[in-house]
């Protein structure tokens, strides 16, 4: 983000040093993920120290110190889903995605995450990709489900995600 | 003057200060890792629990960011102190099997082989190291990273600190001692947080003595003191 | 809106905008909470728009969105007013006929009228759907009225008159006797008595007092607070400001979870709406009373609904819980005298203010009074959110109301408490719900999760799901939350994967006993609560994953097998089409096999078969 942008948003927020969450969320917005430069620009300019902002982005789960793919695949770990198979829906994405939580794949086409809750449990076990929400998931129903995205970014057959 | 009783016998504090500090400085041997006098008390290794009594309630509490109260009785080592203390100790020795304090206190508490999976860690999170270069020395190099089991202390990218001026402090107050400093005539490295600094040579002897970079931080912090103060070592001020 | 100056003037608007409100003209009523945005209420809404647009009916009906109406198992939800008919699983396609059939001749439509699972019976009207009969929603009821973008719904329905009394007739000390003597215990889980708490803020000494809203709601599970928040944030506000004039404050702050950002919007709409009409801001209806409200968003911690943490958040900092020896009530938000409730606490206030002390004691129980409102979810029929008196029993909330266990199951236990509580067996669903009761028995109320399980549960693997969940979540703080939890989960995964060991178990009790004991805050002083609750209740499922390196309810990959029944298999293939490791062979017409050795667990194939032939031994 460009020096400006970022100069903004601290007037949005008044330079308030007790508003660095919200500041850190906004600065987010743009890229997905908050890039090392910004951060650096931001404590210069606020002013903080660094180690507080990484201490703050660290803590939070709102905040990605490395890039995120295009589609957040977003799986909801509430006990609800839970309770009904959101682990197993959970493994099937692993392994067909072929990453883990927190990464990312390597086309930069998907990011997994996981969340505690999104409050539709009626739906459970339930997965969001993007903004769409995905209910009564399986995991029979993982590979139709992702592969729509796939095809939606107009990825070729054997190009990597 | 603030009196009360620690296990037992009556001893006298000022209102501020905390259970544990009048405890040490009166010979009672409260087991402590995160707590140094020099710092705001943190309260994080969970070592030094005693049981508290103030008015009718009773509470196992740490000492160490417990104020002292007027005619309070603190327990040291009761039975429920000791069971705590003694798992806090296997928890610790389970994350770091040969850091020489913590088997010292495994010995001492009779903690034998950690009943958990071990791992090879050598840091306890008592944040010392952060707490010194921040509340003492000032630049701020380091602070606690992540969160719940995934914690850990470093700089904020996990290597090269921007403004750590390896002046040691936090390799002094380590309790595990897992943060070395190496030095050469050429330059000075706090080898966990990768950290490495070109050193400054006396004008006079020649000797090297300080990193550049420290030097400068102190300088521009301090006022009043003539520029060639910094281009001698110490032997030679 | 225009500025409102005194009472006097908040009662005119209130005529005014009922005068202009025709209480008999029809209202198509949408459900838009973020359920069942999951269901994409929007384009219902879209359609009913079309449709009357088309038909040039804007002058005969209205439509109004409204927040969650709580039976989010049947969404999209419609509700047909004045007749309060209520429609379930409304497509955009149904939006035509109802506008023909209900809104213009009067009759209803069969396959969108909830049916009686026992009687076959077509039920019409809301309040006769079981769901809602058994409830009591005097504050949940009042999100299907209104739109909760639109401060005139709700001061048509009564709203800010709570507001408008207290201060006319009351003094701050005779607000605060209301609250105490309406025994309001707060409703985010410590139960603790609202009206002491605002004395006792009231009365600590400081230049400037502080009263909270957590609306972190970090159960998983629960989304009571969020749907109230989404559906009639006024409400809360209108506690909130109640609360500022009680204790003397003049700044507030609402704490929202990340993930909530419906909640975010529609609770700073409502702001907007108050500042613009003198309801907040400086000289509050005339009164001369000062307060404003600030709208902060969580980053995502689960500790930041602990009130210390939450209050270190608000400064800037880490969710790091502080000392528990200094109240918060002296010495909170920035060492100032600070009051914090939960959104539900709040929601109470001016019902209690609205109809009386002696209303409100008149329902619950002896040491827990007025309802609450629960997320019941799990294996039950009518997942959704319900609010009942308070002394009800679990039995009633589970079957009466949840319409019981799906398919063929049983009921196992009841989690109630979210990772701070614990499992209530089947034995003991006759307990009434209450603060204490549940607490006896090993749980506690929590914030207002109820997780039903049936047959097909492992109790361990859910202790093992809660300690998952609760080593990620701690700040990381204390020696023994941090690595307590975490070898307590390495515990009970363990035993999960076939390698408990004798001894694990009282193992891991002596480590919830210093885990509990030896941490600073209510996290790590309640993460031992679903091991042991599971322990207490369910010990021979414990003894049979480490002694039998068994699962006896069909979970745990480690101790399960999958086999194809032969006798019901009739080879469609399905099985072996979804397999993601090859695990499944056979031919057409040959009862297919599953190789143990390549089978992962997965249990794609057994929501595949459709002649249930796959059993789990």
């Amino acid at each position: 983000m460009d020096s400006q942008a970022i100069n903004q948003i601290l007037q949005k927020h008044n330079y308030e040093h007790s508003s660095i969450i919200a500041i850190l969320q906004d600065l987010q917005e743009k890229e997905n993920y908050l890039p090392e430069e910004d951060l650096e620009y931001l404590s210069e300019r606020l002013p903080m120290p660094l180690t507080r902002i990484y201490r703050i982005a660290t803590f939070y789960n709102a905040f990605s110190l490395t890039p995120r793919g295009k589609y957040l695949v977003n799986v909801c770990l509430g006990t609800a889903c839970h309770v009904r198979g959101a682990a197993r829906v959970l493994d099937r994405i692993k392994m067909y995605l072929g990453i883990d939580v927190g990464e990312m794949t390597k086309g930069k086409l998907f990011s997994l995450e996981t969340v505690n809750c999104l409050g539709s449990c009626a739906l459970g076990p339930i997965v969001v990709i993007g903004n769409e929400y995905h209910g009564q998931m399986t995991p029979a129903k993982v590979e139709s489900t992702i592969k729509k995205y796939r095809k939606k970014s107009s990825r070729k057959k054997d190009e990597k995600d | 003057m603030i009196t009360f009783t620690i296990d037992g016998y009556e001893v006298q504090g000022e209102a501020g200060q905390n259970v544990l500090e009048v405890a040490l400085d009166k010979g009672f041997d409260i087991p402590h890792l995160c707590y140094h006098e020099a710092l705001k008390p943190y309260g994080a290794c969970r070592l030094c629990v005693a049981e508290v009594t103030s008015g009718k309630r009773t509470r196992l509490t740490t000492s160490c960011n417990y104020p002292v109260l007027e005619g309070m009785s603190v327990q040291t080592s009761t039975e429920k102190v000791i069971r705590a203390r003694k798992m806090v100790i296997e928890l610790l020795l389970a994350r770091c099997p040969d850091v020489p304090i913590v088997k010292d206190l495994a010995k001492e508490y009779s903690v034998g082989k950690p009943r958990f999976a071990v791992d090879n860690d050598d840091c306890i999170l008592c944040g010392l190291c952060e707490r010194v270069c921040r509340e003492v020395v000032g630049p701020d190099a380091i602070t606690f990273l992540g969160r719940g089991s995934s914690r850990k202390v470093g700089p904020p990218l996990e290597i090269n600190p921007k403004t750590c001026i390896a002046c040691g402090a936090c390799v002094y107050i380590c309790p595990t001692d897992c943060i070395k400093l190496e030095e050469n005539e050429k330059e000075r490295t706090i080898v966990r947080w990768g950290r490495t600094l070109p050193m400054k040579t006396c004008v006079a002897c020649g000797r090297s003595f300080a990193p550049w970079f420290q030097l400068e931080y102190f300088r521009k912090i301090t006022e009043g003191i003539p520029k060639d103060f910094w281009d001698k070592c110490l032997d030679c001020r | 809106m225009r500025r409102i100056n005194n009472p006097q003037e908040l009662e005119k608007i209130r005529e005014e905008i009922l005068t202009r409100r025709d209480p008999n003209k029809p209202c198509i009523t949408i459900c838009s909470g973020t359920g069942c945005h999951a269901y994409v209420c929007e384009k219902v809404t879209e359609a009913f728009r079309a449709e009357i647009r088309k038909r040039g009916l804007e002058e005969s009906m209205d439509i109004r969105t409204t927040g969650c109406h709580g039976f989010c198992e049947r969404g999209p939800v419609v509700v047909i007013n004045p007749e309060k008919i209520f429609y379930q699983r409304v497509t955009p396609e149904d939006a035509g006929e109802i506008i023909s059939e209900t809104l213009l001749k009067n009759s209803t439509i069969d396959r969108l009228l909830y049916t009686h699972p026992q009687t076959g019976e077509k039920i019409v009207r809301e309040d006769d759907v079981p769901f809602y009969k058994g409830q009591m929603r005097v504050i949940f009821g009042n999100n299907g009225k209104i739109d909760p973008t639109k401060i005139e719904d709700y001061i048509a329905i009564g709203g800010y008159s709570a507001l408008s009394k207290v201060l006319t007739e009351f003094s701050p000390e005779e607000v605060i006797d209301t609250i105490k003597r309406s025994a309001l215990r707060g409703r985010g889980g410590g139960g603790f008595p609202a009206g002491v708490k605002w004395e006792s803020c009231r009365n600590a000494r400081g230049d400037k007092h502080y009263v909270i809203c957590n609306a972190d709601e970090g159960d998983p599970g629960a989304y009571m607070d969020r749907s109230l928040l989404e559906g009639n944030p006024h409400s809360v506000l209108e506690g909130m400001i109640i609360g500022a004039y009680a204790i003397g404050s003049d700044e507030g702050y609402i704490y929202v979870r990340n993930e909530y950002p419906l909640a975010v919007r529609n609770v700073g709409i409502a702001i907007d709406q108050l500042r613009d009409c003198g309801l907040l801001g400086e000289n509050i209806l005339g009164t001369g009373l000062d307060f404003e409200i600030k709208v902060n968003r969580g980053g995502g911690a689960f500790v930041c609904g602990e009130s210390t943490a939450l209050m270190a958040s608000l400064e800037g900092q880490a969710g790091e819980p502080r000392a528990k020896h200094i109240h918060t009530v002296e010495s909170g938000l920035w060492d100032k005298p600070t009051n914090l409730n939960n959104v539900e606490t709040w929601a109470n206030v001016p019902l209690i203010i609205s109809r009386g002390v002696n209303w409100y004691t008149s329902i619950g129980t002896e040491t827990s009074k007025g309802t609450k409102i629960f997320s019941l979810v799990g294996k039950v029929n009518n997942t959704g959110l319900v609010e009942v008196p308070m002394g009800i029993t679990i039995r009633q909330i589970v079957h009466d109301i949840g319409g019981g266990i799906p398919g063929n199951g049983k009921l196992k236990a009841v989690q109630t408490g979210g990772p701070s509580g614990g499992c209530i067996p089947e034995s003991l669903i006759d307990i009434p719900v209450d603060f204490d009761k549940l607490t006896e028995v090993g749980s506690m109320m929590g914030s207002g999760g109820m997780i039903v399980m049936d047959d097909r549960t492992c109790m361990v693997d859910i202790a093992k799901y809660f300690l998952n969940f609760l080593k990620d979540e701690s700040c990381g703080k204390c020696t023994t939350c941090r690595d307590g939890t975490r070898r307590m989960y390495e515990i009970v995964d363990g035993i999960t994967r076939g390698e408990g060991r004798a001894g694990d178990i009282e193992l891991l009790e002596e480590l919830s006993w210093v885990v509990s004991e030896a941490s600073l805050c209510a996290l790590g002083q309640t993460a031992p609560n679903p091991v042991l609750s599971t322990i207490r209740y369910f010990k021979d499922e414990y003894e049979a994953h480490i002694k039998d390196k068994r699962c006896p309810a069909g979970v745990c990959k480690a101790l399960i097998t999958y086999l194809i029944d032969e006798e019901k298999c009739t080879a469609c293939g399905r099985c072996k089409r979804v397999c993601p490791s090859e695990a499944i062979t056979g031919e057409k017409k040959v009862p297919h096999k599953i190789d143990p050795e390549k089978c992962i667990r997965c249990g794609a194939c057994i929501a595949e078969c459709k002649f249930d032939a796959i059993e789990v031994v």
